[in-house]
């Protein structure tokens, strides 16, 4: 197996999708000739033209809406949102409009279509290029929500996303472009929407989270394991629809959960997994809930001080995970 | 207005069509009158009256081809009807029947779209598809005066422009957003010349003008086609009623102007002509009320013989398959019916 970059499994997943199914093309801006700012879709304006690496003007709105018509017609649309903080113009059509498609039409109508959005900080990108909207989208019902936070499952989550028949927002760590290189299979995988993994055993607590953070996590629970505390880490990997079955055994398997995720705290999707817990696995428990999140802020400071401090990092993490392992 | 140029008949348009315009413009308003008694009964739900509109949602729609994508808004189910969707299908819909949300497989029609304005990118969606897919398939979406004001209004005719693709905008101009009028949405003199600003022809006619309205959209359609790219076409015209059933014009217009509208019906207008043409008379007009009204009625007994919706539409068009969280919210709605069927309610 070939060692890949988080942003190489993504961008494979794109020309395998779009080799194997014409009705498959990219829109977005500065995704055709530049290839995107981050690079992702770097190859595809000339492997598959200027029509399929489609560079639209700057209207995150139309990218969306055009997309949503498209895939009536018949197409499978992956529009990308440069940046997730740019990612509000188009909240009209995704969530009354993409979200209800199907629902408003009563199943006459599918709308297939991709979101692709770099999200989160770390990166000095600042206020308006470091922003988790996630769980903005993930209280509507109609979308699906992905946030892989591994190569593997970054192409495999992609290519589950692009022929599912929903409406799917495929939220991609900008940290992990570069920062995260694992075995990918080559060739055609897909990963299912809507399950959870087991990244790590361990018997004495558990940590869920997702993204950029589950790596924090996974280096904390390294180190925990020095003190001689095992974590169990499960990873999200779509926080609509919440993996219930699989965050309910994680949960009951330690009987101590902690959530982290960079995204702030209030309403996150720390709040949903938690109250989950709560309502279905009460008694199996022997600590309280604790979640590490993200400060009540409205985004990321461009200081690097400031950023910092903003950010969670494996030593908060350990904290965390030794103050409740030690409950 | 016309007048005189009505008095000689359109070599360019076949009586055929001439007597299409006329008989499916007295079929809506047909249809709508019943549909605001029905309101008015509680036999159907909310509803926003087309009265007025007739010319605009039947020419322009006339003058699409069986293959061209009509994108409506809440108002447009005359033009859907016209392009193909049954009757009894917008009465469910008005109904709150989910069933009535269904577009059958042979109708090129977009689901209804409420919210302003978001169906102008999906008209350009379904435009560039066809240009991708190198198919002679043209959409047109409508729109309100208000719905310019919008920034999907700008998104989507500024991508049509920059892409040439075979889209047609078409706003019924009907002089108000519910009550505000249209010198408060815009401080151009008029909805045409906007498309300017976007490399796109922009065309204003009389939408009370059948005719008028059906030759502009033939053209329109014709240079799509052809690759000529995309139409803003503004049609003046104006609702005679509500906004929905749920208002009162009375409150922001005076009636004086609903008057002063209903002098240039499009439905008068367009049966002078036709007797003056030789191509209608009071038998035949008497003869098409009288099926009209009996097509309505066959349509409301479809619609009122549905019995009760099924409460499983409450969830099951979340997602293509029904996740195991819906499942289990189904099911107990499900047994929560289930007990009030044995109670006194």
């Amino acid at each position: 197996m070939a060692v890949k970059q988080y942003i190489e499994a993504i961008r494979d997943a794109l020309f395998e999708e779009m080799r194997r199914d014409e009705r498959v093309f990219v829109l977005g801006e500065d995704v055709g000739v530049r290839g995107g700012v981050f690079r992702v879709t770097d190859g595809l304006y000339a492997e598959f033209g200027e029509y399929r690496a489609l560079d639209f003007p700057l209207t995150e709105s139309a990218i969306v809406g055009v997309a949503i018509g498209a895939a009536a017609a018949g197409m499978v649309p992956i529009a990308e949102i440069q940046f997730a903080d740019f990612i509000m113009p188009a909240v009209n059509q995704i969530i009354s409009e993409a979200a209800k498609f199907h629902y408003r039409s009563n199943g006459d109508w599918n709308c297939p279509i991709v979101i692709r959005a770099p999200y989160g900080g770390g990166i000095h990108g600042a206020l308006y290029h470091s922003q988790s909207v996630e769980a903005l989208f993930t209280h509507v019902p109609g979308l699906k929500i992905v946030t892989p936070a591994t190569p593997y499952d970054a192409k495999g989550l992609l290519k589950a996303a692009i022929r599912d028949p929903d409406p799917v927002l495929f939220f991609e760590h900008k940290k992990l472009y570069r920062s995260i290189k694992a075995e990918v299979p080559e060739g055609d995988y897909t990963v299912p929407i809507g399950r959870a993994a087991v990244v790590r055993e361990g018997t004495d607590l558990t940590v869920i989270s997702y993204g950029y953070t589950l790596h924090l996590a996974l280096e904390a629970a390294g180190e925990l394991a020095k003190q001689g505390f095992e974590a169990e880490v499960l990873d999200l990997r779509t926080l609509r629809p919440l993996d219930e079955s699989a965050i309910l055994a994680a949960a009951r398997k330690t009987g101590k959960v902690l959530i982290v995720h960079e995204d702030n705290k209030v309403c996150g999707v720390g709040a949903e997994v938690s109250a989950m817990i709560a309502e279905h696995a009460l008694f199996d428990l022997d600590a309280p809930i604790r979640r590490l999140a993200g400060p009540e802020v409205p985004a990321m400071p461009f200081s690097p001080t400031l950023e910092k401090a903003y950010m969670l990092t494996a030593q908060k993490v350990y904290d965390a995970m030794l103050e409740l392992a030690r409950f | 207005m016309a007048d005189t140029a009505m008095l000689r008949k359109p070599s360019d348009v076949t009586d055929d069509v001439l007597l299409n315009l006329y008989t499916e413009m007295v079929r809506l308003r047909v249809f709508d009158r019943r549909c605001v008694r029905l309101q008015r009964a509680g036999r159907i739900g909310t509803y926003p009256p087309l009265e007025g509109q007739e010319a605009c949602q039947v020419a322009s729609t006339l003058a699409l081809r069986r293959q061209d994508f009509v994108v409506p808004t809440y108002r447009d189910y005359g033009a859907m009807m016209v392009h193909g969707v049954p009757m009894e299908h917008i009465l469910m819909y008005w109904n709150g029947r989910a069933e009535g949300c269904e577009i059958p497989d042979d109708v090129n029609v977009f689901p209804i779209a409420v919210p302003i304005a978001t169906q102008l990118p999906h008209a350009a969606g379904l435009a560039w598809a066809a240009k991708l897919r190198g198919i002679d398939q043209v959409a047109l979406g409508f729109f309100g005066d208000g719905a310019s004001s919008e920034g999907d209004f700008h998104e989507a005719l500024n991508f049509a422009g920059v892409f040439q693709i075979p889209v047609i905008f078409f706003c019924e101009n009907n002089q108000y957003a519910i009550s505000v009028p249209f010198r408060r949405q815009t401080a151009t003199q008029t909805i045409a010349e906007k498309a300017a600003a976007y490399g796109v022809r922009g065309v204003r006619v009389n939408g009370q003008d059948a005719l008028e309205v059906y030759r502009a959209v033939r053209s329109a359609v014709e240079q799509a086609a052809a690759g000529g790219g995309p139409t803003l076409i503004e049609a003046l015209t104006y609702r005679y009623g509500a906004h929905t059933t749920s208002d009162d014009p009375s409150k922001y217009r005076d009636p004086s102007e609903a008057d002063a509208w209903r002098e240039r019906d499009p439905i008068v207008q367009l049966r002078q002509s036709l007797v003056s043409w030789g191509l209608w008379d009071d038998e035949a007009e008497t003869e098409l009320l009288e099926r009209l009204e009996s097509e309505v009625t066959a349509a409301v007994a479809r619609m009122e013989a549905l019995g009760p919706p099924n409460p499983d539409h409450l969830f099951d068009c979340v997602y293509a398959e029904l996740s195991p969280h819906l499942e289990r919210q189904r099911r107990a709605l499900r047994a929560e019916l289930k007990d009030w069927e044995g109670t006194d309610q």
